[in-house]
């Protein structure tokens, strides 16, 4: 079997084995295939020398630049620490109004609270606050619980329905799932509603409506429907929709009384950061 | 020929008793398990094996109810490899079918979400996907060309008897568990290693059985040496057997219930998990392709292997440093940096052992470099091996701590896998799967050689859009993760990020779409290649002689 021969199109010997038809050249190693592995090798122990590489029983090598990512990072912390200390010592002092009379400080809180919003705001109100079904919209002109400065960073510090005792704290009651209506009745108020809003509405159904929305609705949305920020309240004359316009949504909302939740930022956000967002906000459009 | 003269009259053989045995064991445990099990998950499962088990034992009844039939008595064992050529086949379809979805689930979140059916969850489609492509297409690809391979080269017929049916019965059992498994939501949550301790066990039961029936034929060889292929695939069955047990090492909650804790925690556990996902990469996607690459690049250029010192040294490098580069995938992490340097160092020491294959590859078809004109398959070989080449230059660039301090947790990392997948893996296979049919089939050639070319040139393009677009993808995610205002507050948020990839993400599921077009072009050929191919002349009688054992 052991049959070396000279492969004619290279001039190399075989190895003298074959399987299947299938013969080796006897290649030796390609020079600069040899040369690159053996250089890897060197870089290796040479980058072993420098850096953290190998355990021993009770710790490891660490390297002439006794290198280490813990360090690292606390370091690039302290580094973007001191980049903006200066600014953040200013916010912390500064009132909401100073800040946005500040056009220095205000260019560095609006930074601060474009980021922030973007990490924190955006995956509910969107990236630029546009809102989506059952998250307010952040660049118009409607409010909740207020749009004065103020308030915002007060909404933001303690959520809306959040886990924070302070909480802003309002609860729409499922009139239809709760059974403290009756369907007919929810469907006289969606009309009512509708009507409320200037479109047009069955005039019976509204008729019929008028002391069940006196009864049940006024006390929170007012006797105009206008609403009230004091218990955030959405005001319903305005064609503002936080679960949107259709008859089918109005009907669901006064059935199922959805009420979103908002965290509190007070414990995770800083100060600083949470007045950054409320001047990044308040600037977003709709700021009072 | 009645089916008696088929058959002769079956002696008492260990494999017809025991292989049946472990079937039925396995058909009782799913019963006791579908009768008492709380889990809903489970009792499913349960059924799904026992089907699967009923229909192995059915398999046996008819192909050994009569004895040992004639396949048996005389050459080759060649029909389990068609099996394993038709399972390949299909496994691609559905697993790239499943990847095109999953690519346009991330494209079109909106347009391919269905809240209603849990199942098509990308959470659960993905782990789908990568299973089904790797362990169900590449798994298959693997056991038929290293049962083809392994007999020709040592002239042998596989050992055990019936036991390479049960391998292949086993290991699609295992597919059909794994992948039910997963879009029931059943999970181990280890990436590359999803399946359950029940589907893990019945693995770990099929794999002995795979390692035997190699080896055993190995052993029995009538060539004094061991062809180079056949290291390859032997160390690919033997690491893989140690890196499953090991990473999979985890007690169930309840012997009746799927959810199982794994042994492993914290720190420890990440690194067990990627000294099995990179080995899984290192074993199963490069040493086990690699023996097909060996096998059928000479056979196909019918040209010399060109350095036999290189495939040694090749081979020995590539196994003793690959084992250490797992880390390389918990860098920035709390991984010690100890552990981290090694990762890294050793990933860029493995770079020539690697490309000693693609060199033994490439310098193959020197003399028959005109080939590469004239016949695609052999033009898909080799482009294979240049995209190994390429993914295995990338894997030590990326592994280095300031690149991938960028590219970590980017798309760069999904173009680099699929430059391996698609590029590597993929066509490695194909090239394989297009040479086994017609030699399975005893057919002159391919049915169409114009379609081989279809699916070379779609698929090539597929794979270009694939790559770049997640490269330039990855790139640009890192760059905007890091870019910070000269407040020094970030320049993007995550989502603006997301919003970037979109366009990126539409050009990769064309790609795919290319790419899957292309498998199904090959599917069609090979089915016509079985159905109207002209056959083999008549083999000479001398020849007829020497393929029998």
């Amino acid at each position: 079997m052991s049959k070396k021969e000279i492969d004619s199109h290279t001039g190399t010997e075989t190895t003298g084995h074959e399987w299947d038809g299938i013969k080796e050249l006897n290649t030796p190693l390609p020079r600069w295939w040899l040369g690159i592995f053996f250089a890897c090798i060197a870089w290796a122990v040479g980058y072993w020398i420098v850096m953290p590489a190998w355990p021993g029983i009770t710790g490891y090598t660490h390297g002439v630049l006794n290198f280490s990512q813990r360090d690292q990072v606390a370091a690039d912390l302290d580094a973007l620490k001191t980049a903006r200390h200066t600014r953040e010592a200013e916010l912390a002092h500064a009132s909401l109004q100073q800040i946005q009379s500040n056009p220095d400080l205000l260019q560095f809180a609006m930074a601060e609270g474009r980021a922030a919003f973007g990490d924190n705001c955006a995956a509910c109100h969107g990236s630029g606050g546009q809102g989506a079904h059952g998250y307010p919209n952040l660049n118009d002109d409607v409010w909740l619980w207020g749009g004065k400065l103020e308030d915002i960073q007060h909404t933001i510090t303690v959520g809306v329905r959040s886990t924070s005792p302070e909480t802003r704290q309002s609860a729409m009651p499922a009139f239809g799932r709760d059974g403290i209506l009756q369907p007919a009745q929810v469907d006289d108020l969606t009309e009512y509603v509708v009507h409320l809003s200037g479109r047009p509405a069955d005039a019976r159904a509204v008729a019929r409506a008028t002391k069940l929305f006196a009864d049940n609705c006024a006390m929170c949305h007012g006797p105009a429907g206008k609403g009230d920020r004091s218990m955030g309240a959405p005001n319903l004359t305005d064609n503002d929709w936080l679960y949107g316009p259709e008859r089918a949504d109005i009907h669901d909302q006064i059935w199922n009384g959805h009420g979103g939740v908002m965290p509190t930022w007070g414990g995770r956000l800083s100060p600083e950061t949470i007045k950054s967002l409320a001047v990044y906000v308040h600037s977003l459009g709709g700021g009072e | 020929m009645t089916a008696a003269a088929n058959t002769s009259p079956a002696p008492w053989r260990a494999d017809l008793f025991i292989l049946p045995l472990i079937v039925a064991l396995g058909a009782l445990a799913a019963l006791i398990e579908a009768a008492r099990s709380p889990d809903p998950a489970m009792v499913i499962q349960a059924w799904t094996f026992l089907a699967c088990m009923i229909a192995i034992g059915a398999f046996y009844l008819k192909t050994y109810g009569g004895g040992i039939p004639l396949e048996e008595r005389e050459g080759y064992a060649n029909n389990v490899v068609k099996a394993g050529v038709i399972a390949s086949m299909f496994w691609g379809i559905a697993g790239m079918l499943v990847g095109l979805i999953i690519a346009l689930q991330l494209s079109f979140p909106n347009l391919f979400y269905f809240p209603d059916w849990a199942w098509t969850n990308f959470g659960r489609m993905r782990p789908l996907h990568t299973s089904a492509v790797i362990f169900a297409f590449g798994g298959n690809v693997l056991i038929a060309t290293s049962f083809y391979v392994v007999q020709r080269t040592s002239r042998a017929r596989l050992f055990g008897g019936s036991l390479p049916w049960f391998v292949f019965w086993g290991y699609n059992t295992f597919i059909v568990l794994a992948g039910t498994g997963y879009l029931l939501g059943v999970t181990e949550g280890r990436e590359y290693a999803e399946p359950e301790w029940y589907a893990d066990l019945w693995l770990t039961v099929v794999w002995v059985g795979y390692l035997l029936t190699f080896l055993g034929t190995i052993i029995k060889r009538k060539e004094p040496h061991i062809y180079v292929a056949n290291w390859f695939y032997l160390a690919f069955i033997a690491t893989i057997a140690m890196l499953h047990i090991v990473n999979n090492l985890s007690i169930p909650v309840s012997p009746l219930e799927t959810k199982s804790v794994s042994l492993f925690s914290g720190v420890q556990d990440a690194l067990t998990q990627w000294w099995y996902g990179h080995n899984a990469v290192g074993f199963f996607l490069t040493a086990g392709f690699l023996g097909i690459m060996y096998y059928f690049i000479p056979k196909r250029a019918e040209r010399p292997v060109y350095s036999y010192r290189l495939s040694i040294v090749h081979f020995w490098t590539l196994i003793f440093i690959y084992i250490w580069a797992g880390p390389h995938h918990l860098l920035y992490t709390a991984l010690p940096d100890w552990a981290q340097t090694l990762g890294m160092t050793f990933s860029v020491i493995l770079w020539m052992p690697s490309w000693g294959g693609m060199i033994n590859g490439l310098m193959t078809l020197s003399g028959a470099w005109d080939k590469l004109r004239t016949d695609p398959v052999i033009r898909m070989l080799v482009v294979s091996v240049a995209f190994y080449g390429m993914s295995t230059f990338e894997g030590p660039v990326m592994s280095v701590r300031t690149v991938n301090a960028l590219s970590h947790y980017t798309n760069w990392t999904i173009g680099h896998v699929h430059s391996g997948a698609l590029g590597w893996v993929g066509y490695v296979s194909f090239g394989a799967l297009y040479c086994l049919v017609p030699w399975l089939w005893k057919k002159k050639a391919l049915f169409s050689n114009a379609l081989v070319e279809w699916h070379f040139w779609i698929s090539t393009l597929g794979i270009v859009l694939y790559i770049t677009s997640m490269w330039v993808a990855g790139i640009m995610q890192g760059l905007m993760w890091r870019a910070y205002n000269d407040f020094g507050f970030l320049e993007y948020s995550f989502v603006e990020t997301v919003v970037a990839m979109h366009p990126y993400y539409i050009i990769r599921a064309l790609g795919g779409l290319m790419y899957l077009t292309g498998v199904l072009i090959m599917a069609y050929n090979l089915w016509r290649t079985v159905k109207d191919a002209p056959a083999e002349a008549a083999v000479p009688a001398n020849l007829v002689a020497a393929e029998a054992v």
